[in-house]
């Protein structure tokens, strides 16, 4: 039963059977599922890790994970009652403890009075515990400035990940011209191409205009749209703002446009809202797609389709490992909203530790109660941090000669594009890799840096540009975008 | 048109019908008026409707959360609006929460939990040095130290190192491989995951899937939503719910006609029948597998609710392991296992894992590849899981309130599997089989035929109308057979062990009361 690398003719030498499951056999969308957050590079990455607990001699002495938007792994630390409330309800006997401020056991409470046998350990509903929707939705009517939310339009979610796939789901339909499209920003964020791929949809791709800091054009929009009514049937578009891999915000005069766009051309909008805390550019600012799509007015507001979601993985907070997130569906046909359901029920429920996360996410500590002042403080220390970080990695890259950084404006990750040499390029290909990944791979071997090549998020052909986070601390980060840049030059020289 | 503007904004559009919002309809009744008023700007179709819809998500069906219990959550909310009915209370006796009806969480498990998502608690002289040991072994795996980093997609190492650990344990020294652990989202998930990557061809070479009748619906659903094709072999009812492997052998013959079979699926103990294989059983399975070329799921989710003190329980992995090598080299196998039953109830944490056997190596790397476009399961499921496998020991501080918990929670549920047999076999109508293990009864009900013909008459299947009768006059909502399968002609319903002992007395009588007047009734 242990794990060997047993090739065919080994097996038939050894007289062991041909697998049911092989590569052939296998369900084939899933073997063109590929997501490269976590892909070749990252396998890479741990082999080196490992060779270096051997004590194999290394440049470096560790890998520096920058591959993956994980702020916690990169020493952020937990905000404090998020922590103190999720332990009480973990462990209710604390509530008799003196070391928990009065606001974090009162929330705990609250919680436990909502779950089955005042227990995170119960089944939720499947769309989540009813408060904790409720909580949601004030969330979002205070963030969109009083425009109302329908708990029954808020469902609780194993992050984002999850309520996305689930969405997609539903609008599978058709076949061969037929066949549901989606549009999707190239670049993306590969969990939407992962998707698409498993589930037999027609990835319909339109271009972010890197020549002005990723700017969303609805010209685009429509050159892609038409182009892809010839083979497929575009159902949906999908945003994500602000945007991975390329942190751009989008103006509200551009989400107006591409809600028009969604309504005319009778799309279903996905907006992926994540990084809805991460904003960090000044004159940049956060516009709701509900907000927005509410304050037009009619035929938009009352007809247009709509989901937009939210983690508790990113933000201030960078709670991943709980994967809680919710999902807002407006204008949704009631009874598509009962299947949705349906289909998540077959799962269960969401974790509830994450449902709980998110509730804390939602409804903060108000500034009269007795956390409110930690919560503040560490809620601006990490958002200061992220947007120092994002500042200074622009400016470290637009320095660097033959690399060019798009502003952050938000989200947690730069994407700067990289000018290769055309032996560079020519050597990529006879490896059979992608320029960038070479670039990429380079740069791990000799200096223990991680970061994931643009070919895994999508970009213009003949461009090249790989995805780093703006996550690990400050004077780290700094010494990270020196080396990193040195090595650019010297890659360059190399190839030259 | 101003008016339906003001109206929408206040949010008063159509809504789902439900609860919520009942004194908002009609306010969404008139603002959906006076926008019919004006044609031109009508409501156009959506693009997102039940034509046009997944039609494979729109055949899924899961009954354990299904139509009734949607009716027993309208019910619930009558009852809190004051409306009067013939019982004060609805009893969910229709899923397996263990601590929705009172079972308490282990303590030892909670404090490591506790002190997992709140290290400073390390410092608190109120946890014993066990449970901070764990906590400590476990967060040093985290990134950051911290249960809110991702994990790997395949899950904390060192917890599946301590997985492999106990099932090496469990099965008596048969060893297990760290790298054929994937931590998953409940056992549900890795289930998902699995019949997924299982799933290709098409016409008459799509897979085709053999599941036990009755079964549990996570398998349908599955099937359905991947549109593979379900294969029923039906468990002997006569004979305590056995497998019989010629009725296998019937199952996939008249299967080759319409679909490539290659996958057998197996619930042990079983849902919602209760069964626990017999060993001699488990060898059959195995050798029929290997015999027809079958990848087997054997789903072990109750492998520690065995209650009939002449039934063990026996891991697929260690009798396929104990079968020798022709067996043990060959049949590709995962095994499932979860936080959510057993002693400790941890449904809500949605922690699982699965071990898989044989498995082709491109095929573990798809694996990974495919979890990780979900990142991680959730790491506190994952740390849930850890204390499960990872227990106090004799000799550990904790280990003796722990051992006392586990007995207390086995012995009650053990207790109540035996109540609820003898009970509903003193019923006239209704004959239910030992309970052996998992956590439910599938008694068979004997209905009249006016009962048949009136639920023909409703449009549903005749044990449902029974459920939903039952659920409208005593409150206890059950989940009728026909949402788990059953041979034809005949009807059963599930009803969970779990309500506290008292209560489910007095549960058990209601339900007998109400057969005996529906035999009346129908008579």
């Amino acid at each position: 039963m242990a794990s060997s690398t047993v090739d065919q003719s080994q097996v038939a030498r050894n007289g062991l059977r041909e697998k049911v499951l092989t590569l052939n056999s296998m369900n084939p969308r899933v073997r063109r599922v590929e997501y490269a957050v976590r892909g070749p590079i990252v396998q890479r990455a741990l082999e080196l890790e490992q060779e270096l607990r051997q004590g194999v001699k290394k440049p470096f002495t560790e890998v520096i994970r920058a591959n993956i938007g994980d702020a916690q792994a990169m020493g952020q630390r937990p905000i404090t009652f998020l922590r103190q409330v999720l332990a009480l309800c973990v462990n209710p006997d604390l509530l008799n403890s003196p070391n928990f401020p009065d606001d974090a056991k009162k929330r705990a409470e609250r919680i436990l009075q909502a779950c089955g046998g005042h227990s995170l350990g119960a089944y939720s509903i499947s769309s989540g515990i009813q408060l904790i929707r409720e909580d949601v939705a004030q969330y979002i009517e205070r963030r969109d400035g009083g425009i109302p939310a329908d708990p029954h339009n808020v469902f609780l979610s194993a992050g984002a990940s999850d309520a996305i796939v689930t969405v997609l789901k539903l609008l599978v339909a058709g076949e061969g011209h037929t066949r549901t499209g989606v549009l999707i920003p190239i670049p993306q964020y590969p969990l939407y191409s992962a998707t698409l791929a498993e589930l037999g949809m027609v990835q319909v791709d339109y271009y972010l205009d890197e020549e002005r800091a990723w700017a969303l054009d609805v010209a685009e929009l429509h050159r892609a749209l038409y182009q892809a009514r010839d083979h497929c049937c575009p159902r949906a578009l999908c945003v994500i703002n602000p945007g991975n891999p390329t942190g751009q915000v989008q103006t509200r005069e551009c989400i107006e446009a591409v809600i028009r766009f969604a309504f005319q051309e009778r799309l279903f909008l996905l907006a992926d809202e994540v990084y809805q805390d991460n904003v960090y550019a000044v004159g940049s600012q956060f516009h709701s797609f509900k907000k927005v799509l509410m304050e037009m007015g009619p035929p938009y507001a009352v007809q247009q389709e709509l989901a937009s979601f939210h983690s508790t993985s990113k933000g201030y907070m960078g709670e991943c490992g709980f994967r809680g997130g919710y999902v807002e569906v407006v204008n949704m046909d009631p009874a598509v909203q009962q299947q949705m359901l349906k289909l998540m029920s077959v799962r269960l429920c969401p974790p509830v530790p994450g449902q709980a996360m998110l509730d804390l996410v939602v409804s903060p500590p108000a500034p009269t109660d007795p956390s409110f002042m930690q919560f503040q403080a560490e809620r601006q220390a990490v958002l200061a941090e992220l947007a120092a970080k994002a500042r200074l990695t622009e400016q470290v890259f637009s320095e660097a000669p033959g690399i060019s950084c798009n502003p952050v404006q938000g989200a947690m990750y730069s994407f700067p594009r990289v000018q290769l040499p055309p032996r560079a390029v020519q050597r990529a290909q006879e490896l059979g890799l992608a320029p960038d990944m070479f670039f990429c791979l380079c740069l791990l071997e000799e200096t223990g840096i991680c970061v994931v090549p643009g070919s895994g998020f999508g970009q213009r052909e003949g461009t090249y540009h790989f995805r780093m986070t703006i996550l690990p601390p400050l004077e780290k980060l700094q010494l990270l975008l020196e080396k990193l840049t040195r090595f650019h030059a010297k890659f360059t020289l190399e190839y030259s | 048109m101003q008016r339906a503007a003001a109206l929408v904004r206040r949010g008063c559009g159509p809504r789902t019908p439900g609860s919520w919002g009942r004194n908002q309809s009609s306010v969404a009744a008139e603002a959906s008026a006076v926008l019919k008023v004006r044609p031109e700007r009508s409501r156009r179709e959506r693009i997102l409707t039940l034509e046009s819809m997944n039609p494979q998500v729109k055949a899924v069906e899961y009954a354990v959360r299904g139509p009734i219990v949607l009716k027993a959550g309208e019910i619930e909310l009558e009852l809190q609006r004051g409306i009067k009915k013939p019982f004060t209370e609805v009893i969910r006796a229709n899923i397996g929460d263990a601590q929705a009806m009172g079972q308490q969480p282990i303590t030892f498990l909670r404090q490591v939990m506790a002190l997992c998502t709140y290290p400073n608690l390390l410092d608190s002289p109120s946890f014993p040095e066990d449970a901070k040991k764990r906590a400590r072994r476990i967060l040093q795996a985290c990134g950051g130290n911290s249960l809110g980093s991702y994990s790997a997609s395949q899950g904390v190492n060192c917890i599946r190192e301590d997985v492999a650990a106990y099932i090496t344990r469990r099965d008596g020294g048969v060893p297990a491989d760290p790298d054929n652990i994937y931590l998953t989202t409940g056992a549900s998930d890795g289930i998902s995951t699995i019949l997924k990557i299982l799933v290709s061809g098409g016409g008459k070479s799509r897979t085709g899937v053999m599941i036990p009748i009755p079964q549990y619906p996570l398998y349908s659903a599955v099937i359905s939503e991947l549109d593979a094709i379900q294969v029923n072999y039906y468990l002997d009812e006569e004979n305590c719910w056995a497998l019989n492997v010629n009725e296998l052998r019937r199952a996939v013959q008249e299967a080759k006609d319409h679909c490539d079979p290659k996958v057998l699926c197996i619930i042990n103990p079983g849902n919602p029948t209760g069964q626990v294989q017999s060993r001699k059983c488990i060898e059959d399975v195995i050798h029929f597998a290997w015999e027809e070329k079958l990848f087997l799921l054997a789903d072990e989710v109750y492998q520690d609710n065995v209650y009939s003190p002449d039934c063990r329980f026996h891991s697929f992995k260690k009798v396929l392991y104990e079968m020798g090598p022709e067996y043990s080299s060959n049949v590709e196998l995962a095994s499932f296992h979860s936080t959510s039953k057993g002693y400790m109830g941890e449904c809500g944490y949605r922690g699982g894992y699965m071990e898989v056997v044989n498995l082709h190596p491109e095929i573990k790397g798809q694996l990974v590849k495919l979890l990780s476009v979900r990142l991680c399961p959730p790491v506190s499921g994952q740390a849930a899981m850890d204390i499960v496998v990872n227990p106090p020991v004799p000799g550990e501080e904790s280990f003796e309130q722990f051992s006392r918990e586990k007995e207390s929670v086995l012995g009650n549920l053990a207790k109540k599997a035996k109540l609820t047999e003898d009970l509903f076999n003193q019923v006239p109508g209704i004959h239910c089989n030992p309970l052996q293990g998992a956590m439910y009864a599938f008694p068979r009900i004997f209905l009249p035929a006016k009962a048949v013909e009136a639920a023909q008459a409703h449009q549903m299947a005749p044990d449902m109308f029974y459920c939903m009768k039952l659920l409208e006059e005593t409150g206890i909502c059950v989940v009728p057979g026909s949402g788990f399968g059953q041979r034809e002609g005949t009807y059963h319903f599930r009803m969970t062990i779990l309500p506290p002992v008292e209560k489910l007395k007095t549960v058990l009588q209601k339900v007998k009361d109400f057969h005996i007047n529906f035999l009346e009734k129908y008579a």
